[in-house]
């Protein structure tokens, strides 16, 4: 076993030992403390156990390889997924805390007074939280996979296991102080390698400074990076390239999907007052920046460190690229895993790594069509004209095609200490704070989605006579369920775990966000107009995705190439939510003014909501 | 609690989020998307300003506006007699 191991098994260990000890000690007795945690966390500890709950793989993991690789044009993530705070801090949370119940769809179904409206609600909520939760199960796979050097299906089935002994058997108060835990290691394990990263390139140890402070020749690190990209052909770091409608329609997507996140929502009915969701909204995203502002210096030092690490000289001379035999230890172990690969296509024994405008993708097709038996002439004629423009460029170098075939967005920040020559303990830190971030949102969305079933469907459907000790037993054969159905979906993920995310942001915006939004500042809201408005809302966009990315993403199906001449206004598929919210809004105001307004009751019930004074604890009925 | 008294504390709440929203909106879609051109020619430090704004920015804002709203509505909620 290698030293890197060594430190991976020690560190991972201890933070698990950690993690179960608070679950054991934490152990949930009562019904209300399974889902709610007595109502006795204060917004502080909250807004910590919110941001490890809203922190996944995704975060973690997924985007800053999505800014290394795609520089300003990924801003969306960053802006989208923080300014949904906002939204929920004055929209949201501090009435959904005064109406004083367990589950967003108990809301629906009391404001609405309907069942059927409660339903959907429970509809909704389910599907966007297991699509959400495939993505998580497949980011603990494939980060157990890498550190315990085992196959992904392997790493999927350890991941599976710790989930379901810590959420089922510790509920939510066990999950709050555990996440409070994850919390620190993960942003420990995401900070630590920044401020080294950030003081060796730049002297400044703080990476949100280190990113606009100069490097030792005395040049700016964004300026060195924009050259030392469009030197090798890419698109210049700092600068836009695409469309400005489908930044803007992805930003709003993810912000109002963040705000209607379930169970990012789950957590405002936990703090002792109305004022407190307010504040513990602004916790969360003070604890939730100290990631997302660091994210940015991260792909920028990564993209920097990866392309000095392979382009060693001036670009074009002989000894300016790496020799293949002398590449790093990093490199070999990634391309074990197939997320690297990389090709000696001039066979020089260097490698190059550029932007070759598009040979190796022509050169790919001509191979598809040769073998599968397609149109070999127009593929050939198609390589040729590539190949004069590119060898206009780079023939005089003796280059043939970029050689870094595939470097996968997702091992940015996995790799990035190992590009950096870090220590191994550091390597070791990062690891666990992956496995931290994947496992703290998978076992919060498996909460929702167990109190969904157990207490909205179950309770107040099926059986309302149900006792409370049969009602913690089906949430949790509910999760364990919800935990085999994820962990077999993340076997098999219907697409790329972006994709996946992507979807889910899209549903909640458009379905759970403007109902909850309308039921709060609109007396006038019906039970027709938010059930019309829900179905009409997840229709359209569910449609809209399945359309470019083939039904229930099955390969082969797709009506239209995801390509953005093919997409309604030149929005992407993983934009759409703000036209399905949109769609929402219109139809349930339409129908809300044909249908008859709600009975007094329900608008005494909104006045109510709308002033803090009376909140009680969360009740159950 | 008299509903005029009820109507007043909301409208102040409303009044109080849509200028809390109007600064959300400026500048992550102002001064992040729309605007980020002009501003790009603008230095903060190593930093371009439309750049900065999407990337740091506008986070350290939406934090300061959730803060400011927190504050100013405890504050609402007193005068209306509203608090807990």
């Amino acid at each position: 076993m290698s030293e890197l191991q060594v430190w991976t098994y020690i560190v991972v260990g201890l933070s698990f030992a950690l993690y179960f000890g608070i679950a054991f000690w934490a152990r949930a007795g009562s019904t209300s403390e399974f889902y709610v945690a007595g109502g006795g966390i204060g917004p502080i500890q909250n807004g910590m156990a919110t941001a490890a709950d809203w922190m996944s793989a995704a975060s973690f993991i997924s985007m800053a390889g999505l800014l290394a690789f795609g520089g300003y044009d990924n801003s969306a993530y960053l802006m989208g997924w923080t300014g949904g705070y906002v939204l929920m801090a004055m929209l949201l949370a501090p009435y959904l805390r005064k109406f004083g119940k367990f589950t967003v769809p108990e809301f629906i179904g009391d404001r609405y007074y309907s069942q059927t409206a409660r339903i959907v609600g429970v509809i909704c909520l389910i599907i966007i939280s297991v699509t959400y939760v495939i993505g998580q199960m497949r980011g603990v796979g494939v980060t157990f996979s890498r550190f315990l050097e085992v196959s992904v299906d392997t790493g999927l089935y350890v991941g599976m296991g710790i989930v379901f002994v810590y959420a089922v058997l510790g509920g939510m108060k066990g999950i709050t102080y555990t996440q409070i835990a994850q919390y620190v290691v993960l942003i420990l394990a995401y900070t630590v390698p920044a401020v080294f990263i950030s003081f060796n390139l730049t002297g400044n140890p703080i990476p949100q400074l280190g990113l606009g402070a100069q490097m030792a020749d005395g040049v700016y690190l964004l300026d060195k990076l924009d050259q030392v990209v469009t030197d090798l052909g890419f698109k210049a770091y700092t600068v836009q390239q695409g469309s400005t409608i489908n930044l803007f329609m992805l930003t709003m997507t993810l912000m109002i999907g963040t705000a209607g996140l379930p169970h990012v929502i789950i957590r405002f009915f936990t703090v002792p007052k109305v004022s407190d969701a307010r504040l513990s909204a602004g916790w969360a995203l003070i604890f939730i920046a100290g990631l997302y502002t660091t994210a940015p210096a991260v792909g920028a030092m990564a993209r920097l460190n990866l392309m000095n690490t392979v382009q060693t000289g001036a670009v074009g001379s002989p000894d300016g690229n790496l020799a293949f035999d002398q590449r790093p230890e990093w490199m070999k172990t990634w391309e074990k895993t197939k997320l690297l690969e990389m090709a000696d296509k001039n066979g020089d024994g260097k490698i190059q790594y550029y932007n070759d405008g598009g040979l190796s993708d022509a050169t790919a097709a001509l191979a598809k069509a040769q073998k599968d038996g397609g149109d070999v002439a127009a593929a050939q004629k198609k390589l040729d004209e590539v190949k004069a423009k590119h060898d206009e460029k780079w023939g005089k170098f003796g280059w043939n095609g970029n050689e870094v075939t595939k470097v996968d967005r997702d091992i940015m920040v996995l790799a990035n200490p190992e590009i950096a020559k870090l220590p191994n303990w550091v390597i070791a830190l990062v690891a666990a704070g992956a496995i931290a971030a994947a496992l703290s949102t998978a076992a919060g969305l498996l909460l929702a989605i167990s109190s969904a079933i157990s207490h909205d469907l179950i309770k107040s459907v099926i059986n309302p006579n149900i006792s409370e000790k049969s009602e913690l037993l089906a949430s949790r054969i509910a999760m364990a369920f919800a935990i085999v159905i994820a962990g077999w979906m993340g076997l098999n993920p219907p697409g790329f775990a972006a994709e996946v995310v992507a979807l889910a942001f899209g549903l909640a915006a458009a379905s759970i966000f403007p109902v909850l939004m309308m039921g709060i500042f609109s007396k006038r809201m019906n039970t027709q107009g938010a059930v019309a408005g829900m179905l009409a809302g997840i229709l359209v966009t569910v449609v809209y995705i399945f359309w470019f990315k083939g039904w229930f993403f099955v390969k082969g199906t797709e009506m239209a190439a995801s390509k953005p001449e093919n997409w309604l206004f030149g929005i992407s598929p993983e934009a759409f939510g703000t036209i399905g919210a949109l769609v929402n809004f219109a139809v349930a105001f339409i129908v809300s003014r044909i249908t008859p307004p709600p009975p007094e009751h329900i608008q005494h019930l909104v006045e109510d909501v709308r002033i803090p004074r009376g909140a009680g604890a969360a009740t159950g009925h | 609690m008299l509903d005029k008294s009820a109507q007043a504390y909301w409208a102040a709440n409303v009044r109080l989020l849509s200028m809390c929203l109007v600064i959300w909106f400026i500048v992550s879609f102002g001064f992040g998307i729309l605007l980020v051109e002009p501003l790009n020619a603008i230095h903060l430090g190593g930093y371009k300003l439309g750049f900065w704004f999407a990337q740091q920015g506008s986070i350290y804002v939406f934090i300061g506006l959730i803060f400011f709203y927190a504050w100013r509505m405890g504050q609402i909620d007193r005068q209306f007699d509203v608090h807990e």
